[in-house]
């Protein structure tokens, strides 16, 4: 493998684990202040225990988060020094604002989020973590920049030959607001918004699915859901206007993204397909004109097809087509779950309502494991359900009292056991 | 902003210095207590009391060199390109310290195990050790000079690297630091651990005089043209003579149990020697040898005035800023540690 290839996936796997965490702490970021706010209101002790519970995921997303990004801004100058050396001048400059105005703010405030419970007031504790909220999306806004204006690049002229040939800046403003750095800075952190409301839809699903912290988790759906729903929605919207601002400023991505060939109005979209590159055509079901209406919001609009660009600046068509086809399903499956989840919530039906009913009806198997796992009570013991239904590990589990589990964020009172369906006074 | 006929450049060596020092200064007392992280605290109590005391302001610290970083790419993107390509396999060793470090405070005890405990124990001591020597090992290639061609590049191997000076400069670094940790360890502790780290201070600085002795006849041996500097502008020995005086202070303050002007102190001292570093290496950002003429400066690998107009800029807003607020923080978080529910 060349030296080339090394880099590349040395700084594709550094990103991967990047692009995963800092995007779910800014999420994260945002629904702490939601649940910190919502304490301060209702002074309710349950949004309390929500936010200190959150506040110790986000300390692990964020860890990672600052363990990778140093990796990242190291890589610039181990991995890529030729290019360092070529656009220090451009990009340097949105790197070391992000180091100024967002990492120390977010992290010196979250010194006093995580630490501070018992040091400073819940108005000042609150005050931190819209702080630390704000440093991520800082983080955010300089990177993003930056890579927009990779993409679109703006405010900057070359001066220099050959090896010595450097970007330089011409105007800051222009670069920082080149033509795509808004529409990928909105989808890139409404993205992120979804990425930390569904951990939280997620773990409090498990929860209640396992029947622990019942209020807690069910506080965590819904807070959760109502975030992811209005994300969702905003992606759709965003990833539309990115789209818009790549068929005027990218064509040959759009093409590519499209497996589009063939310049001409009416150009469709496809549902999903395959791209024959050799033959230059895109098989699978379309929807005529559709990708024309997207593009330029008129059915009758010509698109630009790839066989107007020239063939050695065309993107590689089919891993962008597929990629693209994934993302947008993606986003379409997270806004039909947030529309059914807001429909169970509507219905009442967020939690497990009765025995094998609802939500729980479909995984049996991950209600039977508690009990087994836990090793905990003798099973059987006075239990009438020797029958082999799925209810019957739940009836066993609410005769037994809970065995106490020592990572969980509080523990469950002597009283909290397993009383009737509609429960939700759990912890 | 228009800074008129303010000479940028040097400015500018001058901030990344400060920024640098702010590392070493901040991040050296945490590093410092990982060194002592496994001699020292010896029951799973001291050692998350040991963690708790960095706590709240390992991450902000670990902040500077991130900004210092960038703050480099960004003011001297020559310097920036060659000196992290150049050390590769160092810089790589650093970053590996320092994730595995970062990942051990957060994880150590969010788990009972006793050997989940001492492998994360062990991953902080170690992380943290690696960084501090390989930060001096670095910052010795600095000024012994490293071989550069005719466009900046780094022409040696990684082995090279690892000549005498340089690993001097790496233990000198690795005592500093875990003498600093300790001055900082007996500010946040009480009773009978502070006590064993108390004995441990003297030791430490011991240690380190010996090494700074003959770190500094190695260098005026062997590095011409840091002597030379020296020669030709004889006021720079005035900063010897407050650090000096202030790593005296040091042992004196502590055995009178005034242990925050000990911590003072010895930050001031570490001021002072990167002010001296910094003075002998103007205008030399890289110094080339054996061939000094294609040596990096603040001259000739900066970027742009106008980059560095905006970034002054940028810096005049956000720094003081970011010094008022880190200033509270560490201010609210004064007194000695205590475990709580939110403790690590
Ligand atoms: C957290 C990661 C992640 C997720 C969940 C998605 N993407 Fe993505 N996408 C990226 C991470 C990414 C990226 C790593 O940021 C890319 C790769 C190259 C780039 O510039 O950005 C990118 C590029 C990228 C591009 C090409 C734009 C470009 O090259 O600048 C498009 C059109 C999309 N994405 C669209 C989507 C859609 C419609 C998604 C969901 C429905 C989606 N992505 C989910
Ligand atoms: C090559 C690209 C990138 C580089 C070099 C980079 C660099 C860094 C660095 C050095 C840190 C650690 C800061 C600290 O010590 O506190 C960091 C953290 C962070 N980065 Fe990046 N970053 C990159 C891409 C991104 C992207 C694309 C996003 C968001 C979409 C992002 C969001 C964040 C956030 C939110 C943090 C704070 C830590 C956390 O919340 O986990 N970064 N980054
Ligand atoms: C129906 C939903 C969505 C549509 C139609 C859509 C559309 C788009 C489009 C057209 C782009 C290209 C922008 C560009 O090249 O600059 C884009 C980029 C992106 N989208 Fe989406 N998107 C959707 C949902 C999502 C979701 C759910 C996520 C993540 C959770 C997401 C994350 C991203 C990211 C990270 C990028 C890359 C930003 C960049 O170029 O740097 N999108 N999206």
């Amino acid at each position: 493998m060349s030296v080339e290839i090394l880099a590349r996936l040395q700084f594709a796997f550094t990103i991967a684990f990047h692009y995963i965490y800092p995007p779910l702490s800014i999420g994260l970021g945002v629904l702490l202040v939601i649940i910190e706010g919502l304490w301060l209101r209702t002074r309710n002790p349950l949004y309390h225990q929500m936010a200190r519970f959150w506040t110790k995921v986000f300390a692990l997303t964020f860890a990672i988060g600052v363990a990778t990004g140093l990796v990242m801004e190291f890589e610039f100058g181990t991995n890529w020094a030729t290019y360092s050396r070529y656009v220090g001048d451009v990009f340097g400059s949105a790197l070391a604002a992000e180091g100024i105005f967002a990492f120390f703010l977010e992290s010196g405030f979250l010194a006093i989020l995580l630490f501070g419970w018992d040091k400073v007031g819940p108005k000042m504790h609150f005050f931190a973590t819209c702080m630390v909220a704000f440093g991520a999306h800082f983080s955010a806004i300089w990177i993003v920049v930056a890579n927009s204006w990779m993409q679109t690049p703006a405010g900057y002229h070359i001066v220099g030959e050959g090896l010595r040939a450097r970007a330089e800046i011409t105007d800051f403003w222009a670069m920082v607001f080149n033509p795509s750095s808004v529409d990928r800075l909105t989808h890139t952190v409404i993205g992120a918004w979804q990425a930390g409301a569904w951990l939280m839809v997620s773990v409090g699903a498990y929860y209640l699915l396992r029947r622990r912290h019942r209020a807690f988790a069910l506080q965590s759906v819904k807070i959760g859901l109502t975030v992811a729903a209005v994300a969702a929605g905003l992606s759709l919207v965003t990833g539309h206007t990115s789209a818009q601002g790549v068929a005027v400023n990218q064509p040959a991505k759009l093409a590519a993204m499209e497996g589009h060939w063939v310049t001409g109005p009416q150009a469709p979209l496809h549902l999903f397909g395959w791209v024959d590159v050799a033959s230059e055509t895109t098989y699978g079901p379309a929807l005529p004109g559709l990708l024309s209406w997207l593009a330029h919001g008129d059915t009758a609009r010509p698109v630009i097809g790839l066989r107007d660009i020239p063939p050695d600046e065309r993107p590689p068509v089919q891993f962008t087509f597929q990629t693209f086809h994934v993302m947008v399903a993606v986003g379409f499956a997270l806004i039909a779950l947030a529309a059914w989840g807001l429909g169970a919530w509507a219905r009442g039906r967020l939690e497990i309502p009765g025995c094998c009913s609802g939500v729980s009806r479909f995984p049996c198997w991950v209600r039977r494991s508690p009990t087994r796992r836990a090793g905990g009570p003798p099973r059987s013991a006075g239990s009438p359900g020797s029958s082999t239904s799925c209810c019957a590990p739940r009836m066993r589990f609410r005769r037994s009292s809970r065995p106490a589990r020592s990572p969980s964020p509080w523990r469950c009172s002597p009283s909290c056991t397993y009383c009737s369906s509609r429960c939700s006074s759990f912890c | 902003m228009s800074f008129g006929n303010l000479d940028l450049n040097t400015v500018w060596f001058g901030l990344v210095g400060i920024l640098f020092t702010g590392y070493v200064i901040l991040d050296g007392f945490d590093l410092g207590v990982g060194a002592l992280h496994l001699f020292v605290a010896r029951s799973d109590e001291d050692r998350r009391l040991f963690l708790n005391a960095i706590g709240p302001v390992w991450d902000g610290n670990e902040v500077w060199l991130v900004t210092g970083g960038g703050a480099l790419f960004a003011a001297f993107p020559m310097v920036y390109a060659t000196v992290f390509s150049g050390f590769y396999l160092a810089f790589m060793g650093l970053l590996c310290a320092l994730i595995f470090r970062a990942v051990a405070i957060e994880f150590r005890s969010k788990h009972p195990s006793p050997r989940w405990r001492r492998f994360w124990d062990w991953s902080f001591a170690l992380g943290s050790v690696g960084s501090s020597l390989l930060i001096g090992i670095a910052m010795g290639n600095i000024a012994w000079g490293i071989p550069l061609d005719a466009e900046g590049e780094y022409a040696g191997g990684f082995l090279q690297l690892l000549h005498p000076y340089a690993l001097l400069m790496g233990v000198t670094t690795v005592a500093l630091f875990a003498m600093h940790g300790a001055i900082y360890l007996v500010l946040k502790t009480e009773g009978a651990i502070q006590a064993r780290i108390r004995q441990w201070i003297n030791p430490l600085i011991i240690a380190f005089i010996l090494c700074y002795v003959i770190v500094t006849l190695a260098t005026l041996l062997y590095i011409p043209h840091i002597t030379e500097a020296f020669r030709r502008e004889p006021w720079f020995f005035s900063i010897v003579i407050p650090v000096v005086l202030l790593i005296a202070n040091i042992p004196r303050e502590v055995n009178r149990g005034r242990e925050f002007l000990a911590f003072l102190s010895s930050c001031g001292a570490m001021a002072g020697l990167m002010a001296l570093f910094g003075v002998g290496m103007y205008p030399n950002l890289v110094f080339s040898q054996p061939l000094p003429e294609h040596s990096l400066t603040a001259f000739n690998a900066a970027s742009s005035t106008k980059t560095l107009g905006v970034m002054l800029t940028i810096a005049l807003i956000g720094v003081p800023v970011v010094l008022a607020y880190s200033a509270s923080i560490y201010y609210i978080f004064r007194g000695k540690v205590k475990l709580d529910r939110m403790s690590y």
